[in-house]
């Protein structure tokens, strides 16, 4: 070794004690990670312990509340990402930024400075190409490129500013497979060449199989950080799930719980070897079957990418399937996650948004004072508050806004409460008391007698609302009991066996 | 609340609406008599003269109103109508144009193809509006089809079509259509029985006015009462929560609305032909279909405002050729206060919709 001991002790980044606030969660709460050079450094977490958030502070995205930074032995101030850059820090985002119309050697060309020298990027990425083993041909169009060739070009951009601490969040997440293996690969190779890499990720196997060491966040904190040689799945799982998780539910277990001995009821949704492709064509959902009765609420968990979105999409009619038989009502209410997306017109009235409900299959003249009447009962019976019926949509409060889009999901034409509805992420950005009425409402719904598919990144969310959980991990699906311990296992794609 | 109230209330909030838009419209009529007055002043012409000329043309009599400010306004309230509707359902359709020189064309062709004589001429005069409504469409359609399949930017490709029917016309006018001595660029005279009738004591204004209002009145119920017009409100709104939350098919109904927009355009041409110029020729629109763009932002694309909006650039066409006439003030004048108008409203509508964009962000969830 030429460089003595220090270079040992010399950490590629060392993150202390940062806060990060957003309003008024607390994302991050005097966290720590040191990532030590020449290693793959996996960084471990559900959904929502603040993995991303962190990383997005190493790279300059966010600032710190309060805690240092040291990149590669200095102490750095990051404001912008090019700070980053200039220390040697690159990122690859779950979600790509790259210019689909621009020429693979152009997007890398993006972040510099000065003249543009595409002749001298080419060269620089045919030589980078060689040296690395990618595939690339540094005029090829992104858009026409694979998913997996496209994060190529995405770290590509990171070596070509010379980075040596690379970043990457959920890289596995929009891979197949043979591909996954095939990049943890190269990442490994890449720190074995002296550089480090940050793997952030949800996937224990991928954790303990490449990674020289784990760092585990819960809740914003810090709560493990080992070599991955002195850790096992077990481990790992308790440290991410924590211990008794129960304690944090609140209001109790519904009363009316269904378990596996109760008589089975009615069936409203039935789906047979169901197989789900995305819109990039990628397989998403594997020949799942599984059955939703009248009166229950099934809870879906499963991390980022597991299937989710195309699953309820299919339930809900709004995805076609590739496969399989799916049976279900004709109408099913869907509450999508992204409300001001999908799910209203924020520049009409309420009224307009409940008449928005079958507006693709309504014929003739539209009688708004019979939907103004509606609406006005469908605002009593869901409490939303606003100054009237005719009040633009954007001037009401998120919780009021989506109380007003489960109400229209929930009624059909004839006023009666509607046979299933699909909701996901149904509580998020609201406030606590919101939520609670969202969760009363879904509950009311049930007990009258819908079949509720509900997902939520948030688990807690799931296992305090669900009758039975059906845990996704890529793309296949299983029936697990309302137990924390056995559901986050299952997301987490750990082996062992549940029993049911 | 009562019944009695409840009236109450809707009676003082239709009369707020109303206020308001009186006021607008004051704003807007005083914003442009200011203008010119500036613009008179600074080019240095005399500004009474210049300014009387100006109102004289447009509102000096009733003839002038029905025979000069109304006349114009005809084309402009069915292509403003176009734009709005199309601009409404999120078709940016730059074509009007193009349909309307296509619809005069073809209701040309029409009018011309049937010998003369006979007791059908009504039902020719309704057959050479169908056409040139179906001509528009159809033109309107090229564009429709290339945003639907390849996802062209109808902007680009509506701008584009604009100059071929230019072109067409300019073709028609020289060929197939030209008139039987072959010595100027226009085609023969409409017989005169298939001339729009004159409506009564009303001077040259004649029937295509009573259609153009009654289209742009029922364009704006259409937009307001129908599951149809709805739907447009909402793919213009939202695509994605219409096709999401509504189950609409936004491909076909923004390829609708281009047609329905389109079929407008071209109505334009065929009424202007039918009861202003009564021959095909290359510069038989000033311009109407990129003025209709003025005409509905200044509306803010309400088939109903059309009406008025078009009347006042009507109004102002018509007055420029007076000032031009009488005053010797050269009529482009007018053309640089509506450019200015268009650009105020812009602006306005861009402040408006960012001081609302920024009011209510909901805050982030991380």
């Amino acid at each position: 070794m030429t460089e003595s001991s220090k270079s040992e002790e010399q950490s590629a980044l060392a993150l202390e004690g940062i806060d990060k606030r957003f309003g008024t969660t607390r994302a991050l709460v005097s966290a720590s990670l040191r990532v030590r050079t020449g290693t793959v450094h996996a960084l471990l977490g559900e959904n929502g312990a603040g993995k991303s958030t962190l990383m997005r502070i190493a790279y300059g995205m966010e600032r710190p509340d309060a805690g240092t930074i040291l990149v590669h032995g200095a102490t750095a101030r990051l404001d912008s990402p090019a700070s980053a850059i200039a220390r040697g820090v690159g990122m690859v985002h779950q979600h790509f930024t790259l210019v689909p119309v621009m020429t693979v050697a152009e997007n890398v060309a993006l972040g510099g400075h000065g003249m543009l020298d595409l002749q001298q990027t080419i060269s620089g990425l045919r030589e980078l190409s060689e040296r690395t083993g990618f595939a690339l041909d540094p005029e090829a169009r992104v858009e026409l490129l694979s998913v997996s060739a496209q994060q190529r070009v995405e770290i590509a951009k990171a070596l070509m500013r010379r980075a040596r601490l690379l970043v990457l969040d959920e890289p596995t997440a929009v891979l197949p497979p043979s591909e996954s293996a095939a990049l943890l690969r190269w990442l490994r190779s890449f720190a074995d060449q002296g550089n480090t890499v940050v793997l952030i990720t949800h996937k224990l196997g991928e954790a303990l199989s490449i990674s020289d060491d784990v760092t585990v966040l819960r809740h914003g904190r810090t709560v493990l950080a080992a070599s991955a040689a002195n850790t096992t799945a077990e481990s790992l799982t308790r440290a991410m799930l924590g211990s008794a998780a129960g304690d944090e539910r609140v209001g109790g277990p519904p009363e009316r719980r269904l378990g596996a001995q109760d008589p089975p009821n009615a069936s409203i949704i039935r789906a047979e070897r169901v197989t789900l492709v995305d819109a990039t064509g990628v397989v998403r959902i594997r020949s799942a079957s599984f059955v939703v009765g009248a009166g229950e609420i099934v809870g879906i968990a499963g991390v980022e990418g597991s299937g989710q979105r195309e699953l309820l999409r299919a339930v809900a009619g709004r995805l076609p399937l590739a496969f399989g038989r799916l049976d279900r009502p004709s109408s099913v209410g869907f509450v999508p996650e992204d409300r001001h997306r999908d799910a209203v017109l924020l520049d009409r009235s309420l009224v307009e948004n409940v008449a928005l409900r079958d507006a693709g299959t309504r014929r003739g003249r539209i009688e708004w004072s019979a939907v103004g009447t509606h609406t006005e009962s469908l605002m009593r019976a869901f409490d939303v508050r606003a100054s009237g019926p005719l009040a633009p949509m954007r001037t009401v409060s998120g919780g009021n806004q989506q109380k007003l889009v489960l109400a229209r999901e929930l009624a059909i034409e004839d006023a009666e409460l509607a046979r299933a509805i699909v909701v996901e992420n149904p509580t998020r950005g609201l406030d606590v008391r919101a939520a609670a009425q969202i969760h009363d409402r879904l509950r009311a719904a049930r007990d009258a007698g819908a079949a509720v598919v509900l997902y939520s990144s948030d688990i807690d969310e799931v296992l305090l609302l669900a009758n039975r959980v059906l845990v996704l991990y890529a793309g296949t699906i299983r029936e697990a009991p309302v137990d924390r311990d056995t559901v986050g296992r299952l997301m987490l794609g750990a082996e062992g066996d549940v029993a049911t | 609340m009562s019944l009695r109230d409840e009236a109450r209330v809707r009676a003082q909030a239709v009369m707020r609406a109303a206020t308001r838009e009186l006021a607008l419209a004051t704003i807007v009529v005083a914003s442009i008599g200011g203008a010119t007055a500036l613009l008179l002043v600074g080019v240095g012409f005399p500004v009474l003269p210049g300014l009387s000329a100006l109102w004289t043309g447009a509102f000096g009599s009733w003839y002038a109103f029905t025979s000069a400010t109304l006349i114009r306004s005809v084309p402009l309230m069915l292509t403003g109508g176009a734009v709005a509707v199309a601009f409404r359902g999120g078709v940016l359709n730059i074509g009007a144009e193009g349909q309307l020189l296509l619809g005069a064309a073809a209701a040309v062709a029409v009018a011309l193809a049937v010998p003369a004589g006979g007791k059908l001429f009504p039902l020719v005069i309704v057959a050479a509006l169908l056409a040139a409504a179906v001509a528009g469409a159809m033109w309107a359609g090229v564009a429709a089809y290339l945003r639907a399949r390849y996802h062209v930017l109808e902007v680009i490709s509506t701008i584009m079509l604009n100059f071929i029917a230019l072109h067409v016309v300019s073709y028609l006018v020289r060929g197939p259509l030209q008139e039987p001595t072959h010595v100027y660029p226009q085609s023969a005279t409409i017989a005169d029985a298939l001339h729009l009738p004159h409506l009564p004591a009303a001077g040259r204004l004649h029937a295509g006015f009573a259609l153009a209002l009654a289209l742009a009145i029922a364009a704006g119920w259409m937009l307001r009462n129908t599951a149809a017009g709805f739907r447009i409100v909402a793919i213009g709104e939202s695509p994605s929560a219409a096709a999401s939350a509504g189950g609409i098919d936004v491909r076909a109904t923004s390829a609708r609305v281009f047609l329905l927009s389109g079929a407008l355009a071209g109505l334009a041409g065929g009424v202007e032909v039918l009861g202003v110029t009564f021959a095909l020729y290359e510069n038989i629109s000033p311009g109407y279909g990129y003025t209709a763009i003025a005409v509905a932002l200044l509306a803010r694309l309400d088939p109903w405002r059309v009406v008025a909006t078009a009347v006042l650039f009507g109004a102002l066409e018509a007055g420029a050729g007076a000032m031009q006439r009488d005053a010797g003030v050269p009529s482009t004048l007018v053309s640089v206060i509506e450019a200015a108008l268009i650009l105020a409203v812009v602006v306005a509508q861009a402040i408006r919709a960012r001081r609302q964009a920024s009011a209510d962000e909901p805050t982030a969830d991380t």
